[in-house]
């Protein structure tokens, strides 16, 4: 488990580094799951080195977003000046990702000749 | 004696376990989707703030302990997208098209809603990573000049919504292979939308976390690009 949490946080560490190094436009966090994606399908990283760790965090992602929300009662003035577009664009935009998404990947996959 | 105990990490993280732990239960009991687990406990906690007086600032000394978990969570997505690659490699194309089309939409849509309807500039860079799981979402609205605890807000209200209109607008839409559904729902409402997608079927859940990191990736790449329009 010490190990699991050593290689994310190396990880997300040397992301960090590279996008402020490099000035990429990715999040630190961003870059490092694709590196570690990379690491573990050229085996330089075994999956049980990292399973348990990345186990323990996604299972629990949903009360880690917890605080994050809990930060919003600061910007409740601000809210309340925009609530309008805030709260339209986010419901209508949802139903539009989902009906964009859905759409699109049911019509790719008859076109290739998916089996479903 | 009350104050030093306030502004120690422990009571932002003891009253998050606790009320995120009964948010839990009470999900259990009702098994009601509005009655999403994160949702009822940062209402509650907001709540509690308020009415004690307590302040953010106190809450937060531990509540940016569990934020900091976010970074590696982000970083730990790359495990389930590494054990699912054959599926992934097998549905590429329909997979790939499905959330780059998600993903533009989802900016496009936001961010000319928001300035028709009268919002500003940074209000369209904060709405912007709606769809995106908070961690990701959090770094681009940080990158991006932002408002963070407002993207944070946003991304989760997205997800509830999404969890809870998705079954039935794909439904509607006739959408009913599990592998679109689930991309769908990934893309669209992210974690929340993921959990509500593993309920429903195991393998539309599994393509749903997929989504989940993919979309973050071409969003992030898309962020830049909306950053130079938007000038």
């Amino acid at each position: 488990m010490v190990r699991g949490f050593a290689i994310l946080l190396s990880f997300q560490w040397l992301g960090e580094l590279l996008s402020t190094g490099l000035n990429l436009p990715l999040p630190g966090s961003v870059i490092g799951m694709v590196l570690l994606l990379i690491t573990l399908r050229f085996g330089l990283i075994k999956l049980t080195w990292v399973n348990e760790a990345a186990e323990l965090l996604l299972k629990n992602l949903s009360m880690l977003f917890v605080p994050a929300g809990v930060g919003v009662m600061v910007y409740f003035d601000l809210i309340a000046k925009q609530w309008l577009p805030l709260t339209v664009a986010t419901l209508l935009s949802t139903l539009a990702v989902l009906a964009t998404t859905g759409l699109t990947a049911k019509f790719m996959s008859r076109k290739g000749g998916g089996n479903d | 004696m009350t104050n030093t105990l306030l502004a120690s990490p422990l009571f932002g993280i003891t009253l998050t376990l606790l009320v995120f732990h009964l948010a839990t239960l009470l999900n259990q009991r009702f098994k009601y989707t509005l009655l999403n687990p994160t949702i009822v406990a940062i209402v509650t906690i907001i709540v509690i703030l308020r009415q004690s007086d307590i302040s953010y600032t106190d809450y937060s000394a531990g509540g940016d302990i569990i934020l900091f978990l976010l970074g590696p969570s982000v970083v730990a997505l790359g495990v389930p997208l590494y054990q699912r690659r054959t599926e992934v490699m097998q549905r590429l194309i329909p997979i790939l098209s499905g959330i780059s089309v998600g993903a533009i939409t989802s900016i496009f849509t936001t961010t000319v809603i928001v300035l028709l309807l009268g919002g500003d500039e940074q209000l369209a860079i904060t709405i912007a990573p709606k769809s995106v799981t908070t961690p990701i979402a959090i770094g681009l609205a940080a990158k991006f000049g932002g408002l963070v605890p407002l993207t944070a807000a946003v991304v989760v209200m997205t997800g509830c919504f999404g969890a809870v209109v998705g079954p039935a607008l794909c439904k509607f839409l006739r959408i009913n292979d599990p592998a679109a559904m689930g991309l769908a729902m990934g893309t669209a409402a992210h974690g929340i939308g993921t959990g509500r997608m593993l309920e429903i079927d195991l393998m539309g859940g599994a393509i749903a976390g997929l989504a989940i990191g993919l979309n973050g990736l071409i969003t992030s790449m898309l962020m830049p690009v909306l950053k130079v329009i938007l000038g």
